[in-house]
This record gives C-alpha cells, sequence and structure tokens, in this order.
C-alpha cells in the first residue's frame, strides 16, 4: 500500500475509536462517540488535532483513547483534552498521559483555555510504572493545572467516570460540570473500598454527579444530557476572557426581567425571609444569569451575570434557606467564586441579608471560625471592582464576609430597609441586660425588653448609620440597578494591588 | 421518609398531626433559628406517620422532626 493510501486507512481507522460493541453500550447510557461531542462543542472545522497516530502501531489503541487538540468555540481557540470511552474504557497510558501533558503546555503558552472532557477509566494499572510515579507521568497533569490556575479558564466536563488518579482534574478546574447518572468521581471504586476497608455502597451514593453537586461541592453544575453539558460550557467561555490580562467581552444590554417591585419583595419584618433570586432578576439582565454550585450550600447563592451588557460576579445571601445564615459550606462556596472572579477580572457585587454565621457546638466543632475566615480573606484579597449593597439586615462577622466597608469594597450602600449591627436587636438585648431582666418581677420584663429593643433599633437605624459614614450612600429601591451600573462603569478603571510576599497563609 | 431539620434551632410551629396528607414542598415545621423562621418542607408528598417534635424543643441540624410515608 502506498504512503498515501496507508495514510487515509490509517486515519480512518482510528478516527473510529474502539470496537462497535463499546459504541453501542455508550450509546445505551445516552454517552456520545468523544468525536462527535468534539464536535458539537467547537466551531465547524475548527478543530487542528495534535497526536492522532499515537500508538497507531498498536491495534487496540487508536489516538491511545485521548483526543487533543485546539478548536474555537464561538470563534475563540480553546485547547482540549478529551478521553474516548470506545478505547480501553478510556484510560490512560503513557501516550494519552504525554498527550494531555502537551495541550496543557500549549495553554499555557498560547494563554488560551482549555477543557477537560472527561470520560475515563483512571490510569491503566497494568502500565502503571509508565504513567504513575514519574515527572512526566499523572502527577504532571495536575502540577500543570495548579500553574494554569488562573492564568487561564480551566473546565472540567464529566461525561462519564473520573476515578481515582483522573478524580482530581475536576478539583483543579474552575468550573466542573456533571451529567447526571453517568459522571462520577471517587478515589476508589466501590469494589476497591470493600475490599480495602469493608464498605459497601453504590457507585451513585458515594461518587455520583448529584452527590458531587449537592453534598461534596465538587461539582458547579449538573446537567441531564450531554448537548446540555456542552452549551453550559460553551456559555461560561461567553463570561469569560481568553486569559487573566484581559476582561471579559461586554455583550448586548438588555433590560431585566419583569416582575414585583424590589420593594415589594423586601418583607417589612425582618424575620421573615424573602426569595433573592426575585431580587437578583429585577437588577440583571434579562437571561444572563449563570449559576455556579446552585444546589450546594443554597443559603449562599453565587453566579455569573451581565449588567448593562457587563459580566459581574454575584454574591448574595438567600433568606429562604436556612433564614441566610452562613455556614462552613457556604463560606468555602463563596471564597471560591470570589477567587475566580478576581482571577479574570470580574467585578464583585454583594447582595447582603444574613443574620450572620452559624452559631452552636454543630458547626463550632465543624470549624466555622476557620471556614469565615477563609471567606473574608478572599473579600479581602479581591482587587476587582467590589460593590457591597445592604439589602436588608447585616449583622456581625455577616458584614464582613459581604464586603462590608472595613474590606475596601469601591462603595457600601444600603437601601432603606437596611440594618447593620454586630447583632439583631433581640440578641443584643439579651446580652446586655441580661442580669437586670432577671433582677426585674416577671410581669415587668416584657416591657423592659421590648423598650430596649425599641432603643437599640433606633441606634441602628439606617440613617444614623449613614450619619457615621459608615455606607456611603443610601439608594431608593426602584433605582437600584442604576446605582450598581453607574458605579461599575465608574470603577472599570481601578487599579490597585496587593503587598508583596511569598504567598500568604490561608485560613483553610 | 425522614424530615431533618435544615439547621440547628428551636421548633417554632408544628404544621401537621399524624394523619394529615401532604404534597411535595409542603412546610411540615417551622424552626426559628438566629431570629429568622426557617420552614422546613416535606421533599416528597405523603401521609404524616409521626412527629417527633414539640413547639420548643431545641433540634439539631440533621435531627428527624416528622416521618412521612
Amino acid at each position: 500500500m502506498g504512503g498515501k493510501e496507508k495514510l487515509l486507512a490509517e486515519k480512518e481507522r482510528i478516527m473510529r475509536g474502539g470496537a462497535q460493541k463499546y459504541h453501542e453500550k455508550n450509546a445505551e447510557q445516552g454517552k456520545l462517540f468523544v468525536r462527535r461531542r468534539l464536535e458539537l462543542l467547537f466551531d465547524p472545522g475548527s478543530i487542528v488535532e495534535d497526536g492522532l497516530f499515537a500508538n497507531g502501531e498498536h491495534p487496540d489503541l487508536p489516538a491511545d483513547a485521548a483526543v487533543t487538540g485546539i478548536g474555537t468555540i464561538n470563534g475563540r481557540p480553546v485547547c482540549f483534552f478529551a478521553s474516548d470511552s470506545t478505547v480501553k474504557a478510556g484510560s490512560w497510558g503513557a501516550k494519552s498521559v504525554e498527550k494531555n501533558l502537551r495541550i496543557q503546555e500549549k495553554a499555557m503558552a498560547l494563554k488560551i483555555p482549555i477543557v477537560y472532557l472527561i470520560d475515563s477509566a483512571g490510569a491503566r494499572i497494568t502500565d502503571q510504572i509508565e504513567v504513575f510515579p514519574g515527572r512526566r507521568h499523572i502527577g504532571r497533569i495536575f502540577y500543570n493545572q495548579v500553574q494554569l490556575s488562573g492564568v487561564v479558564p480551566q473546565i472540567a466536563i464529566l461525561f462519564g467516570p473520573s476515578p481515582a488518579g483522573a478524580a482530581y482534574v475536576p478539583a483543579f478546574c474552575d468550573l466542573v460540570i456533571m451529567v447526571e447518572n453517568n459522571a462520577s468521581a471517587y478515589l476508589a471504586s466501590p469494589r476497591m473500598v470493600e475490599v480495602a476497608i469493608g464498605e459497601k455502597v453504590s457507585m451513585e451514593k458515594m461518587g455520583g454527579g448529584r452527590m458531587h453537586c449537592t453534598v461534596s461541592g465538587l461539582g458547579d453544575v449538573l446537567v441531564q444530557t450531554e448537548e446540555e453539558a456542552i452549551e453550559m460550557c460553551k456559555r461560561y467561555l461567553s463570561y469569560m476572557p481568553k486569559n487573566f490580562r484581559e476582561k471579559p467581552a461586554v455583550a448586548e444590554s438588555l433590560p431585566p426581567a419583569e416582575g414585583r417591585r424590589i420593594e415589594e419583595i423586601i418583607p417589612d419584618n425582618q424575620n421573615v425571609p424573602f426569595d433573592m433570586y426575585e431580587l437578583i432578576e429585577r437588577i440583571i439582565d434579562r437571561d444572563s444569569w449563570f449559576e455556579v454550585k446552585r444546589l450546594y450550600a443554597s443559603e449562599l447563592i453565587t453566579g455569573l451575570a451581565r449588567m448593562d451588557g457587563r459580566v459581574v460576579g454575584i454574591v448574595a445571601n438567600q433568606p429562604k434557606v436556612k433564614g441566610g445564615t452562613l455556614f462552613i459550606d457556604s463560606a468555602d462556596k463563596a471564597a471560591r467564586f470570589i477567587w475566580l472572579c478576581n482571577a479574570f477580572s470580574i467585578p464583585l457585587l454583594f447582595l447582603a441579608d444574613v443574620p450572620g454565621f452559624m452559631i452552636g457546638s454543630q458547626v463550632e466543632r465543624g470549624g466555622i471560625i476557620r471556614h469565615g475566615a477563609k471567606m473574608i480573606a478572599a473579600v479581602s484579597e479581591a482587587t476587582v471592582p467590589k460593590l457591597s449593597v445592604i439589602v436588608r439586615k447585616c449583622y456581625g462577622a455577616g458584614l464582613y464576609a459581604m464586603a462590608g466597608p472595613a474590606f475596601e469594597p469601591d462603595a457600601c450602600i444600603a437601601l432603606p430597609s437596611a440594618s447593620i449591627a454586630v447583632m439583631g436587636p433581640e440578641a443584643a438585648v439579651n446580652a446586655v441586660y441580661y442580669n437586670k431582666i432577671q433582677e426585674l418581677p416577671e410581669e415587668e420584663r416584657a416591657e423592659f425588653i421590648a423598650k430596649k429593643r425599641q432603643e437599640y433599633a433606633a441606634d441602628i437605624d439606617i440613617f444614623r448609620v449613614a450619619s457615621e459614614l459608615i455606607v456611603d450612600d443610601i439608594i431608593p429601591f426602584e433605582q437600584l440597578r442604576q446605582e450598581i451600573i453607574r458605579r461599575f462603569r465608574l470603577y472599570e478603571s481601578k487599579d490597585v494591588s496587593w503587598p508583596a510576599k511569598r504567598n500568604p497563609v490561608h485560613p483553610v | 421518609m425522614d424530615i431533618c431539620a435544615s439547621m440547628s434551632g428551636t421548633v417554632f410551629r408544628v404544621l401537621v398531626k399524624p394523619g394529615d396528607q401532604v404534597q411535595a414542598g409542603d412546610d411540615v415545621i417551622i424552626l426559628e433559628s438566629m431570629k429568622m423562621e426557617i420552614p422546613i418542607a416535606a421533599e416528597e408528598g405523603g401521609t404524616v406517620r409521626e412527629v417527633r417534635v414539640a413547639e420548643g424543643d431545641f433540634v439539631q441540624e440533621g435531627d428527624v422532626v416528622v416521618v412521612v410515608e
């Protein structure tokens, strides 16, 4: 066979992937062939593939079960690594690992985003000395990811398993999309878990997509189909610049979705919950919401949006869930989202209605002080434009965590419903006057307590707080969106830096 | 199905009794915690079999408050 014929025949063979039965098995589970996934993700005909002929001399390892290259997504170049689960279950051999390393190095050299399309059995254990311990082995994939982190966007889409060795790939990415029922991640499979520690547990319960998106926090977005996963990836990239040196693109400005006025959404009674999503809808451009970790720690909302066509990152308490109180997981969720926005020059908008951090023995033993400190450290270190809006109550360290005045927000502004204090009236009166209350005859206590609470409430009145220059302005409800848009426009040239150091010793 | 307290707090209102029919999303208990009203809802519909708490009780996050079948 001549060279040209051999080339055509080989390309055809390799691009078919593995045996037909594996394609069929995947199809039964709603899984697409890897090259079909890439067709859907990338602009037609835009892919330049490297390493197609890896392990071409081996009859059963086309492309060594991995496709790597660069393509354009909505015209912008993006690197990719994609496992082919029709070949040796998508497992990683020496060549697939080398291909992975090279495309990561390419992303670093070109300063463009990288997407990992995960569907793999992990390392080929029979080849372990060729893939596990060495300098250019699997560990280097994670080292490269850590180096790339914050330089360019890194996204993981779990179409299938991401086990053992591969489990860390999502952990080092900025955004993790998981296809329910197919995606999984775990350090050891249920079979290995039973052998090594004696636990009997199902794959879904221990490492399934839903578990990771609701309980462990490894997953950010849970979808039902592969097509949806790919759409979410493309959508997410539209909010991101191509690397840390640039700002996100400006899109067309759109008005917000219609609905109740903000004044109607917020109850007069500070202790009655409302739905923060409804308020967010009133201020952001319609259809511009991209939520991160919707199903995890839902007492705190984190998401990207556009306001007047410009990307903002929103951190908002959700009073409907746990009263909007900050917990260990919500503090972690916020910290990570703040780092993401700061990494890629996305201004941060804090919408506060928070009674404080959770208290009590359960959370103290869980380390809520450390975790809360982590969030506050992230808020402090963020040098993107930061705007803190006090929507309703904002007590105690909740004020600090939501970019209160001491944390260098470009402004801390309040709605007329706002109330800022070290603690709410009930708790404060109980703390200060406890002994006095105990000394009073029982029938006089209620009146005394009510009077002291009223005095305290007058003291934390928002006009008093503004009079003391604690907040920078009080904004009428219906002007909130415009005020935020105007301020962020004016803050666009912000250019501040943090003191030089080797690295901070972060609370974790 | 066990309905659990979503956070530590005090039982403020018990909204159901054994034998009541509930639908998915109906509140069964209101907790008070951090001076906020914390509604606890049934994730699925069914009949209330057991109410394990009374108004004023302290519950830890994760404690079962109502059992529905």
